[in-house]
């Protein structure tokens, strides 16, 4: 990741650079505006902490949902960019949004939460890039295997059962291109001989064959997700008993009391690590600024890590985590983050570079074009 | 003098609704069509407006989006048929059989959906073919094996052919309606059995109406790509969802452009052929 955001810098970044050190970051947060438009995964703009922003900031919360990164990228550039103050960017569209210049450079000195994140995310390569910060690290986890509980008595431990004919039909997995990079993470424990040693690092022969797999895959797909509402309404339905998940929903359906379990393979995983970026036409950047404070404080990081079943990055979260739910700080691995951090394999946005020096791997345009192809 | 002053104060006449089709009809087609050879940048997502074929080499030579416009056609060809085949006894009463009064109410209750909201339409479709849905209870119930045609193209077709069907309909009823009853009535006298004089009476006569019909079903089914989304499943990708999905979540304008033209030249074909049956002769 180092590696590969020097070279991006190396070759495209000059005009970036110029254009942050001559930004003024403001160096006061003002009264607020009044408004502010956010462009959310699902379940982060969540009334449990949106109603008292409300109230105390005076800022009237307008949320805009999205179901893929994609989805986020692109709707945070309609209109020129002018549609939103802020968003939570996962890793992979994060750089996207850099290099657009859709976002602008955060003063991290009027984000007090700063001191307590987690070392690993105060300067991850996916949101600060030479030293220039361009939004503030907020919460991160893994994609699991989820499954019904009741149909599949048998708790699986392997990717391989979303790949299995036994399951025919009643399979689902999100409609997402870097959904590319799970089949790559799976190949490179089954087909060590491919060579994948970074699943958004791929080459054309590695493409070709985890194509291959998931074109195997598709006639036992009842349907591909866009939202994590089609999933959870898929699990309640019967009509999906197996599939790719986010915890989050995982807990919906299990307070919806339909009997999933989920888990992470022995292949490891996949997973985002969020943050919170500015439009750089934000109308209201004073609300900006007072949203992220507010998401970042110990509270809402507990109540958003428990409510969509992740990780929060500020450090000081643990124990409100386990305030409000005993147990639950270890159980998301607040406690020993950095271990368990190193395990996920987070998304970023695949280009041309290889981490190994070389430039033969596929671009995210190619990712998108295998996924059509994959989908049909 | 007073010509010229009448010529003029005829292009005044005609200056603004010409001027409205070309600017907002002509004009955005064009705009579609020269954005069709621009390109964009994957990682900045700016349009670059360089002349380039790729996203037509791309179409011609990726066979998925071959299958995907067969599918898309074949789809919309197999929902016509199915909409003429269903049309026809309901139009035929409402046309033929039935009084003032009686023709009113069934043309009420053939429009009455119409009224209500599409997406509600489709997804109680989803809640009727669902695995816990309502046709598998009834199939439980009556002791019969359960269907599973949620999210597959089975769905597709049965949610297509529900929902276009109003439109095959009226033209159908609208075009038997104008059959003189003396036509039948001669060919009964000629000696034509029943089934004769519909066949070469009746139905000759009627295919303007299901001319017309089709160029509903099969044109707006061909563009559709709510009802893929909603009922499809994995397999069940039509044009406009590739096209959706390149303006709406990768931000690929100029590829979406390239890929419609192709909605646009067989929606052009099918309206020629459409003409030849007389779709647009008389309303």
């Amino acid at each position: 990741m180092k590696g590969f955001s020097a070279l991006l810098l190396a070759t495209c970044c000059t005009a970036i650079m110029a254009q942050a050190r001559a930004a003024d970051l403001p160096t006061s947060i003002g009264k607020g505006e009044g408004d502010l438009n956010v462009v959310a995964w699902e379940g982060y703009a969540d009334d449990a902490w949106v109603k008292p922003f409300e109230q105390q900031s005076g800022c009237k919360v307008h949320r805009k949902y999205v179901g893929s990164s994609d989805e986020m990228v692109a709707l945070t550039r309609m209109g020129g960019g002018k549609g939103f103050d802020v968003v939570s960017a996962s890793g992979d569209a994060a750089l996207r949004l850099i290099f657009g210049k859709n976002v602008q450079p955060v003063n991290m000195s009027l984000i007090p939460a700063y001191a307590d994140l987690m070392p690993e995310l105060k300067e991850p390569s996916f949101n600060t890039v030479k030293g220039v910060h361009y939004g503030v690290s907020y919460e991160w986890g893994p994609n699991v295997l989820m499954w019904n509980t009741k149909t599949i008595t048998t708790a699986p431990t392997s990717w391989s059962v979303i790949y299995d004919k036994a399951h025919t039909g009643v399979i689902t997995v999100p409609d997402n291109p870097i959904q590319i990079a799970d089949a790559a993470l799976y190949l490179s424990h089954t087909k060590p001989e491919l060579g994948i040693t970074d699943p958004y690092e791929l080459t054309q022969p590695q493409m070709d064959a985890v194509v291959a797999l998931l074109k195997e895959q598709r006639p036992l797909v009842k349907k591909y997700w866009a939202l994590a509402s089609d999933e959870v309404d898929l699990f309640k339905s019967g009509d999906a008993q197996v599939g790719a998940a986010w915890p989050y929903q995982a807990n919906t359906l299990r307070a919806a009391n339909v009997p999933v379990q989920d888990t992470i393979p022995t292949e490891g995983a996949t997973g985002w690590a969020d943050t919170w970026m500015i439009s750089t036409h934000a109308e209201h950047p004073n609300c900006a600024y007072l949203w992220i404070n507010h998401v970042m404080t110990p509270k809402v990081q507990a109540q958003q890590a428990l409510s969509f079943g992740e990780t929060p990055a500020n450090t000081k979260a643990c124990a409100e985590m386990d305030t409000m739910q005993p147990g639950s700080c270890k159980q998301y691995h607040a406690d020993a983050s950095a271990a368990y951090f190193s395990t996920i394999k987070f998304w970023k946005t695949p280009v041309k570079q290889c981490g190994n020096g070389q430039n033969n791997c596929l671009d995210y345009a190619a990712w998108q074009r295998a996924w059509q192809q994959v989908k049909q | 003098m007073t010509g010229g002053r009448k010529l003029l104060g005829h292009v005044a006449l005609l200056l603004p609704p010409f001027g409205w089709l070309t600017v907002f009809y002509l004009g955005s087609l064009f705009a579609l069509l020269l954005s069709a050879f621009w390109q964009v940048d994957s990682m900045s997502g700016e349009i670059l407006h360089e002349w380039t074929l790729d996203n037509f080499r791309i179409l011609a030579t990726d066979s998925t989006y071959r299958v995907i416009a067969e599918r898309t056609i074949g789809i919309a060809v197999l929902v016509t048929i199915t909409d003429i085949i269903l049309a026809w006894p309901l139009a035929y009463v409402i046309a033929r059989k039935v009084g003032p009064r009686m023709k009113l109410v069934l043309l009420v209750l053939v429009a009455l959906p119409l009224w209500s909201s599409m997406l509600a339409r489709i997804y109680s479709w989803r809640l009727i073919l669902g695995h816990d849905g309502v046709l598998n209870w009834f199939l439980r119930t009556a002791g019969l094996p359960e269907q599973s045609f949620a999210f597959t193209n089975v769905a597709l077709w049965i949610v297509f052919t529900y929902l276009w069907l109003p439109f095959m309909l009226m033209p159908l009823v609208s075009a038997l309606e104008r059959i003189p009853a003396s036509l039948p009535d001669a060919a009964g006298d000629m000696g034509a059995t029943p089934f004769q004089t519909f066949r070469t009476v009746i139905f000759p006569l009627a295919i303007p109406g299901m001319a017309a019909g089709s160029v509903f079903t099969f044109a707006v089914t061909l563009g559709e790509y709510v009802t893929p989304m909603l009922v499809g499943g994995a397999g069940s990708e039509f044009i406009g969802n590739v096209v959706y999905s390149n303006v709406g979540v990768s931000g690929n304008i100029p590829f979406a452009a390239a890929y419609s033209m192709i909605l646009l030249v067989v929606v052009g074909a099918y309206m020629l052929l459409a003409r030849r049956f007389g779709a647009f002769d008389g309303a």
